[in-house]
């Protein structure tokens, strides 16, 4: 064991060292998703703000040589980004769904465009805490480094879950999101709440896409999401809109999308590919064991356009 | 005007409408209608569907702005820009439908309901404020339990407990009792008229129920047609006279007396059980049999798997566990059993159950037979001039009214669309029908009408299921009596010998 060498339990230390580090776009992504899904909107478009946020993020490191000006470029990224789909979809007879997917297409693209020069410069990466210290094994230690974004999340959701049961814009957010009528005769403008609800929800979707390029993989390419954006926001249907589960949803995930290259470092090959999509099977077999034809979702916002 | 300038801190006051008028293009409204609410009085407002009576209100609450016509709200003329405006001088609204947000616990929906929610709220002082403010009111209300999880009277509390926790003295309560239980439309009816005799309350109700009318209003303003039809003191009128007045010279439908004897079984239920949308049990292991020429009503507040049971007998739900039979034969409610047992069905809210809105008339009225002779040669070529014959024919027969049987069915009235539902369901031969709130939110013409044809249908020898929230509708109609409560048939009689008081009481669950 003195060399190094663990064996076998490489696959589960990966699979936590995964949790943590694979988890964070997903966790950041899927609590914005939750904020603006609670006030009634779906943003299918955050796949396309997590990979802006990632070239934001990426450009603004390598220029100003401060990655955390990164991370806030990223957000404020993201929260244009919502912005403009809060926009267009106060517009009459506009579909949040339509628009957030034109909206994928667009961030991806628009990303891609404006970051083909940033393929090749380094930028300053994020730091990380090294909590594996007290090990000697490299791969506790390489499981156990541990990004502050990682730990800004893990705060993130309890504050979330009690910021929508004991705060005013907790309380308005949902009201937008359970019943616009109540919120209407309430006098409060429905279509206000969720412009600021989907802009946060950006935001924090672009701080996700700002771990990928600074921390994890770090660095910016085209195939740097594979999909987690889009991942996330099936998430939040999965987390039942709880930004609690929203967390454990994450780690979950995480924890899958590692498995595939922990097996092959211990010499498992085949069926690389394979264990390389766990994630997505893992999102079939739970939406196919949660979900029924009869019934419908329990604690879907009632005024989400896939429950109504 | 003086916005802010809030009328006395307490104590009722009056609202005047003088000389309202409103346009919406080119379609008036209200036709210079005046209203007279005294403070510290029960005012009723009467009228049909389509009449002006919410467009009056919501010219009060400010959600409109009248073309012309002034609001005197204690006194003082006043502007009302917006219903936050309303809000300020002490005027609230109870709405036909909930504004309570379903999903979120009764303490959560009156705290929101305030115009200064605190930034982060602190639930066990607010909650102390609750059950003190509680204590002083006439009923009361599960503060932490779920809107959802209550039943619909209590919400209907909650709602009116509400306009009071945000010490609105003038209140307009918009049919206030369209979901309870008679019992408990008197308890909470009679509970606000205790407040208005104190003098601390003035109320406003848009209400079609003249028994309330008369035993608890104390003057009545009539509305038609946008116009103002009578008002008076409700002491001096009747039922009969108001009644006219609401209705004007229309001539309504007569029904067909009561004829011939219930014969053999003909739709039977044994031990249906079928979950509502959560996946909870809405239906509970019942058992009916209607026999032909029968009408058996189902009673019930609303939300007692009435709508679940309905919706098994459709084929728009399956059940879990039980057996239909129709006729002694298996029924599962596919087209060719519908077709030979000459099923008809109403279901609630035609438009959405019964009709494609974006398809003509015509179209939705030859559904059922689309694609046999004479619509349709060999099953699939469609014959559009026989759909269109057969529609004028029906549209003359069942007095819908229609630009032309291509206008789309979604730009007909609610009475109207009812009425194409029943020339499709009725226009042939009947054996069993089924019918679920049939005339929910319809005008009197279109009532009279839809009650005539389901007693004719059933004199024609047809067994008919009638689920109804409406007690009147389900006393004057039905031949037998179940009352449904919390997806069981916990009451059976026969109509004639039916107490209204213990019919009431097991719709309340007691």
């Amino acid at each position: 064991m003195a060399d190094g060498s663990i064996g076998l339990w490489t696959v589960p230390l990966a699979v936590l060292g995964g949790a943590i580090r694979v988890s964070t776009p997903f966790l950041f992504v899927s609590l914005g998703e939750c904020i603006t899904e609670r006030s009634g909107r779906i943003n299918l478009g955050l796949e396309g703000t997590l990979v802006m946020g990632a070239m934001s993020a990426y450009g603004i490191s390598y220029l100003t040589g401060s990655p955390w000006l990164g991370v806030l470029a990223a957000g404020i990224t993201g929260a244009l980004l919502g912005a403009l789909h809060a926009g267009i979809c106060s517009l009459p007879r506009v579909n949040d769904v339509a628009v957030g997917i034109a909206l994928m297409l667009f961030g991806t693209g628009l990303a891609f465009y404006l970051g083909k020069p940033l393929i090749e410069p380094t930028a300053p990466r994020l730091p990380a805490i090294d909590f594996g210290w007290w090990s000697d094994i490299p791969q506790v230690r390489a499981a156990l480094r541990v990004n502050v974004l990682f730990l800004i999340g893990v705060a993130l959701a309890p504050i979330l879950y009690w910021a929508f049961r004991t705060t005013r814009w907790g309380l308005l957010i949902r009201t937008a999101g359970e019943s616009s009528d109540a919120a209407r005769a309430m006098g409060h403008s429905v279509l206000l709440i969720r412009l600021r609800a989907t802009m946060v929800g950006g935001f924090l979707a672009g701080i996700g896409g700002s771990f990928l390029s600074l921390f994890y993989p770090g660095s910016w390419n085209e195939g740097l999401s594979s999909g987690q954006g889009i991942t996330a926001v099936a998430l939040v249907i999965f987390a039942r809109w709880d930004p609690l589960l929203c967390l454990w949803a994450s780690l979950a995930f995480g924890g899958a999308a590692a498995l595939g290259p922990a097996l092959q470092s211990v010499g498992v090959t085949s069926g690389y590919h394979l264990f390389n999509a766990a994630p997505y099977i893992l999102t079939l077999a739970i939406m196919i064991i949660t979900c029924s034809p009869k019934r419908t979702l329990t604690g879907a916002p009632a005024e989400l356009s896939i429950t109504r | 005007m003086i916005i802010g300038e809030t009328p006395p801190p307490s104590g009722a006051f009056g609202v005047d409408a003088i000389a309202m008028t409103m346009r919406f293009g080119d379609f008036l409204a209200l036709d210079n209608v005046e209203l007279k609410v005294r403070p510290g009085s029960f005012h009723a407002l009467l009228g049909e569907n389509g009449a002006g009576k919410s467009t009056l209100v919501k010219c009060i609450m400010g959600y409109y702005h009248a073309t012309e016509g002034d609001i005197i709200v204690g006194g003082r003329e006043q502007a009302i820009a917006n219903p936050k405006d309303a809000h300020a001088l002490g005027l609230g609204m109870v709405y036909q439908h909930f504004t309570l947000v379903p999903a979120m616990t009764v303490a959560e929906n009156l705290v929101l309901a305030r115009d200064n929610v605190p930034a982060v709220v602190d639930w066990s002082k607010e909650m102390k404020e609750l059950e003190a403010f509680l204590a002083r009111m006439p009923f009361k209300v599960p503060l932490s339990a779920k809107v959802s999880d209550i039943s619909a009277g209590e919400r209907q509390k909650c709602e009116i407990l509400k306009q009071l926790y945000l010490k609105r003295r003038f209140l307009i309560l918009d049919e206030p009792t369209s979901v309870l239980t008679p019992a408990e439309a008197d308890e909470v009816l009679g509970m606000l008229r205790d407040m208005v005799v104190r003098g601390e309350l003035t109320i406003l109700m848009i209400t079609h129920k003249f028994r309330e009318v008369m035993a608890f209003a104390d003057e009545v303003t009539i509305l038609r047609r946008g116009k103002l039809a009578g008002a008076g003191k409700v002491a001096e009128l009747t039922p009969d006279a108001m009644a006219r007045t609401m209705i004007g010279a229309e001539e309504l439908t007569v029904q067909p007396p009561r004829t011939g004897e219930a014969g053999q079984a003909r739709l039977e239920l044994e031990k249906i059980r079928a979950l509502d949308d959560a996946g909870a049990i809405a239906v509970h292991d019942v058992s009916l049999t209607v026999r032909a020429g029968e009408i058996v009503g189902i009673a019930g507040v609303s939300g007692n798997g009435q709508r679940q049971l309905v919706e098994v007998l459709a084929g728009q739900r399956e059940a879990e566990s039980g057996e239909i039979r129709v006729a002694g034969d298996p029924y599962h409610a596919s087209r060719e059993e519908m077709r030979r047992h000459k099923m008809s069905l109403l279901p609630e809210e035609p438009l959405k159950n019964a009709c494609v809105g974006g398809m003509s008339v015509a179209d939705n009225i030859a559904f059922r037979e689309f694609d046999r002779a004479p619509f349709a040669s060999g099953g699939w070529w469609l014959n559009r001039s026989a759909f269109r014959n057969d529609a004028r024919k029906k549209i003359g027969q069942y007095k819908i009214k229609t630009r032309t049987p291509d206008t789309p069915i979604s730009a007909l009235s609610g009475g109207n669309v009812q009425r194409a539902v029943l020339a499709r369901e009725l226009g042939g031969d009947v054996e069993v029908l089924i019918a679920a709130n049939p005339c929910f939110g319809l005008d009197f013409a279109a009532v009279a009408q839809i009650h005539a044809e389901i007693m004719a249908a059933r004199n024609r020898g047809a067994a008919v299921l009638l689920v109804s929230e409406d007690l009147d509708e389900l006393l004057e109609l039905s031949d037998r009596l179940v009352v449904m409560f919390h997806g069981a048939f916990v009451y059976e009689a026969r109509t004639s010998e039916a107490d209204l008081t213990v019919v009431g009481r097991h719709m309340a669950g007691h």
